[in-house]
């Protein structure tokens, strides 16, 4: 671990802090070559495959098959869907919002024990499969759950109280859980940079806490709650595996519905036109977001968090904290706590069987894998998604901070571009490779490579994302004040920008990292199972019948939640050179 | 002066990563970021390298998720033709003859195992396979055959059936079902879980059973009798594992609440030998007209340029070394009579008596006429 730490960690800082040195010394037109890695990448992996299966799809035999996609308009059915898909998602949102920032607020403002490990902790529903989310949830709130057995009791009714399966509670719930952590990340990150003088001068000046709040905070924060909503809206509008298994089969969004389609009707026009209205609704969001982001955004002081955090005093602030640490263990902690739980209840008792099977290889089948060889696996994909990431969204972020002062810029264009991959379906994503990169050189359909190439579609946005609110916020005198007291760019970027940089950028990372760990767009690629990652392991075990499949399943899962924790630990204390923690 | 480097040092960063995907090891893996810098052989593909077929030193098997075997049994197929077996991966079935017919002109590779008698018909009629009269088709009784010109070799074959809780029902003093007539009886409320026939294979089958014993047409047809599950409180999950182990009262650590499933008829032989348990804590629903017949066939694709190391892996996975290894891998009965199903099979996976008929080209004619009428019942009124 340690040595493919320094292996890739090292020369990736190192590349990483030159290429910024470097950009802003560069002219015009290299700064568009460097804005061209973004571009080709996409290019290749996105809007060929998609622009390819299109084509496939709606002009079968070179002309446009308009009487196919009647369906679409004679059935109500498809509009209930768009509008459930909308609005779920909002509400999801919401629900994330409103767990995330106060949650966002304790950590960005205090110092207190274990803080670390608490961030690690409410960061992991991200990585969870879904089919073992579902577990954890049945586990804590099914009807023959621990929730509900323990109402029952104490209550003596006959029922259980507690029937969620299968409604819109649950997958309102589900999503919550998976995109809290978004909201606390991304805000909290940007929330501990931001200058407690501001707040303080207002309050000198007379200002009580909610007009505080109201007129300084919440308007310095909006570029970063904005880029956390958007993203958490995105995942929730693409939502599939939630609604399909926790929500049940009564519930479609737009993205099960283009499965549903292509994969179990072979109507394959009718999924293309639905991917086209999807991707649609997408960048519609996406200008609603870049107008309301240019608009909000401020130049900003940043600070040290050491300036910025101090521990918890008053008794109101502590009672404040234990209020969130409830809530956070409540929503996103206690399905995690359950499957923990579960994976050492063996029919013996509480004990390491499940563990101790993951081991061996019973049937001496040619997939088998430990759990060692599956972590390697998946932290290789993960380290290669990263840098992917990295290299695609920072040259992406410094080509959208740029300020325009035209009305029409190739940057506005793009900034929705870039996010599109999040807002696209994976089914249509997954059959493009397949027609579209079919010969050398580009024959990937069936490489290993197409795996953190998938993953960094849609891991860049988020370091995209995470890094572009602070680097349009940098206020441009500190570095001229900086050049001014005769500091060369080298020195000003070491000591101004990466530090402000950096934590951003760890959280994108962090995020990046989740996505490859949790392998969201596994089911879309041919996969070659010599392979296997964790949550492949995790799937071939829930794919045969058995107590004891179920129990390895499990314990898996609890390996995969430990490996990424370990993962984030690392990340965050990633440290390169004399760069200070800021 | 710096600047060059880092301008071009990025896009060679970028394609040094895209092109050194590591070597393809059967076992001992290194993970692929040790084993960067080696950019791998280029691959063979059809249209710039035609192999000859008396050189290929490897094949690609095309499979649907559920593919499991022995690394030893494989490893002999290599040590007999010196010709390795690479396995490719494609999703389920359904996904798999999806992405099939997609890449029909350019093949992902030479033979495919997994299509089904559900979806024979437009696997057929996507023209994607070449018949190959295997030596071991003279082992295989006819009645699997179904493709009479032989692109799809059967290769297994498994039921769909109800699968309950043997202890559940003697806990609570009810008979365990005996006929799907017996889920839709007062008694039976709220007890089973089935899986979306449009989401899943074995939801799927059942869906079948119910045309088949029902028809489309007539006073009380299929939709009929899934209104009448409907309002037996009948819980549709999307998918097996979900069902199984998400709702099933025996599948996993109890939190299920419905003591009957629409599984496997060899669950029970699976949740033996994965258990260790001296009996199965389930039963499968044998009787007459409550099962249906799923069969799995093996193709050739008719753009692989490895015709003849092609037919070769066919020959073995159709031989008895190969089929003996099917049951406790994959869970279903050999097509070969010549391969022993093995003492597990013989004990505790019985095959139903007469499993419901419905010919492939019929399903193929009404699949999606069907799904979408379920759905609408079961979903959307």
């Amino acid at each position: 671990m340690r040595e493919i730490f320094i292996r890739i960690g090292e020369p990736l800082l190192v590349a990483l802090t030159l290429s910024i040195y470097e950009f802003m010394s560069l002219t015009r037109t290299q700064r568009w070559l460097l804005a061209a890695i973004p571009l080709i990448f996409l290019g290749l992996f996105f809007v060929y495959p998609i622009l390819s299966i299109f084509k496939i799809s709606l002009f079968p035999e070179g002309r446009f098959d308009a009487a196919s996609l009647r369906a679409l308009w004679e059935k109500p059915y498809y509009l209930r869907v768009i509008w459930f898909t909308i609005w779920q998602a909002a509400l999801s949102t919401l629900g994330a919002l409103a767990l995330g920032l106060p949650a966002a607020y304790l950590f960005a403002k205090f110092r207190f024990p274990g803080k670390k490990l608490l961030r690690a902790l409410v960061t992991l529903p991200f990585v969870m499969p879904t089919v073992v989310v579902a577990v954890a949830f049945i586990a804590l709130i099914g009807p023959r759950g621990l929730v509900n057995q323990g109402l029952m009791a104490l209550f003596g009714l006959e029922k259980p109280p507690i029937q969620l399966l299968h409604t819109l509670g649950i997958i309102l719930l589900a999503h919550v859980f998976y995109n809290t952590s978004v909201v606390i990340r991304m805000v909290g990150g940007f929330w501990a940079n931001l200058d407690p003088r501001l707040e303080a001068a207002a309050a000198v000046l007379g200002a009580g806490p909610w007009q505080r709040a109201r007129h300084i905070t919440l308007p310095l924060l909006f570029p970063a709650i904005l880029a956390a909503g958007l993203l958490a809206y995105l995942f929730n509008f693409t939502s599939f595996g939630v609604i399909l298994i926790l929500g049940g089969p009564k519930y479609a969004t737009i993205e099960v519905e283009i499965y549903r389609t292509a994969v179990r009707l072979f109507n394959l026009p009718v999924a293309a036109a639905l991917s086209i209205l999807q991707m649609g609704f997408t960048l519609a969001m996406m200008a609603v977001y870049t107008r309301l982001q240019r608009r909000m955004t401020a130049p900003i002081e940043f600070q040290s968090v050491r300036r910025t955090q101090r521990p918890l005093k008053t008794t109101g602030e502590k009672l404040l904290a234990v209020g969130i640490f409830t809530t956070l263990a409540v929503f996103l902690l206690s399905p995690l706590l359950a499957l923990v739980i579960q994976s050492f209840q063996t029919d013996e008792g509480l004990g390491l069987a499940f563990y101790r099977a993951l081991f061996v290889n019973r049937t001496g089948s040619i997939f088998f894998v430990t759990p060692i060889e599956a972590a390697r696996n998946s932290l290789a994909f993960a380290l290669v998604t990263i840098l992917f990431s990295i290299i695609i969204a920072l040259p992406a972020a410094y080509l959208l901070s740029e300020p325009d002062r035209r009305r029409f810029s190739l940057s506005r264009l793009l900034d929705p571009l870039f996010m599109l991959p999040l807002g696209t379906s994976a089914v249509t994503l997954g059959f493009g490779y397949i027609v579209a990169l079919n010969r050398p050189p580009l024959n990937l359909r069936a490489s290993l490579i197409i795996v953190p190439i998938a993953h960094t579609l849609i891991a860049f946005p988020f370091v995209l994302r995470s890094i572009l609110p602070v680097l349009r916020g940098m206020n441009p005198h500190l570095r001229e004040a900086a050049q001014v007291l005769g500091a060369n760019t080298v020195r000003v970027l070491r000591h101004i920008d990466l530090p402000i940089l950096r934590r951003s950028l760890l959280v994108g990372v962090v995020f990046a990292f989740t996505i490859s760990m949790g392998e969201f767009s596994a089911s879309l690629l041919v996969t070659r199972p010599q392979f296997p990652t964790l949550p492949v392991a995790i799937y071939r075990l829930l794919g045969q019948p058995g107590r004891f499949n179920f129990g390895q399943a499990v314990a898996m899962s609890v390996i995969l939640m430990a490996v990424t924790a370990v993962g984030y630990v690392i990340i965050e204390n990633l440290r390169y050179g004399d760069i200070e923690e800021f | 002066m710096k600047r060059i480097p880092i301008l071009i040092l990025i896009p060679i960063l970028i394609l040094t990563l895209a092109a050194c995907a590591p070597e393809l090891p059967k076992a001992g893996m290194p993970t692929p970021i040790e084993g960067g810098g080696q950019p791998i052989p280029p691959k063979e593909t059809p249209a710039e390298a035609p192999t000859k077929a008396h050189e290929a030193t490897e094949v690609t098997l095309v499979t649907h998720d559920s593919f499991d075997a022995s690394e030893e049994v494989l490893q002999r197929f290599t040590e007999e033709t010196g010709i390795k077996i690479d396995i490719l991966k494609a999703g389920d079935a359904g996904e798999m003859l999806n992405t099939l017919l997609l890449s029909k002109d350019a093949p992902l590779g030479d033979v495919v195992f997994g299509i089904d008698n559900t979806f024979l018909s437009r696997a057929l009629a996507g023209d994607l396979f070449v018949p190959y009269q295997a030596p071991a088709l003279a082992d295989i009784p006819d009645k699997f055959k179904l493709d009479p010109e032989n692109h799809l070799l059967p290769m297994d074959y498994g039921y769909v059936t109800l699968n309950y809780d043997i202890k559940w029902f003697e806990e609570h003093d009810v008979a365990p079902p005996k006929d799907i007539e017996d889920l839709i009886k007062p008694e039976y409320k709220g007890l089973t879980v089935v899986e979306n026939p449009a989401s899943s294979s074995p939801g799927l089958a059942f869906m079948l059973i119910t045309v088949w014993r029902y028809g489309d047409k007539g006073e009380y047809t299929f939709l009929d009798y899934w209104r009448d599950l409907k309002k037996n409180d009948v819980l549709v999950t999307d998918g097996w594992s979900d069902a199984y182990f998400g709702q099933f009262t025996a599948g996993s650590g109890g939190e299920g609440d419905r003591p009957i499933v629409v599984s496997y008829a060899t669950s029970p032989a699976a949740e033996v030998f994965f258990n260790n348990l001296p009996e199965p804590p389930t039963a499968s629903v044998n009787t007459p007209g409550n099962s249906f017949e799923q069969v799995e066939f093996v193709g050739i694709l008719a753009k692989s340029k490895k015709q003849e190391a092609a037919r070769k892996l066919v020959d073995f996975l159709l031989s008895p070394t190969f089929q003996e290894d099917i049951p406790t891998h994959m869970w279903v009965y050999p097509a070969n009579s010549k391969a022993d199903v093995g003492d597990l099979f013989r004990k505790w996976a019985e095959v139903p008596q007469e499993p419901a008929q419905l010919a492939p080209d019929e399903i193929a004619a009404h699949r999606e006429q069907w799904i979408e009428a379920w759905t609408d019942v079961m979903l959307r009124e």
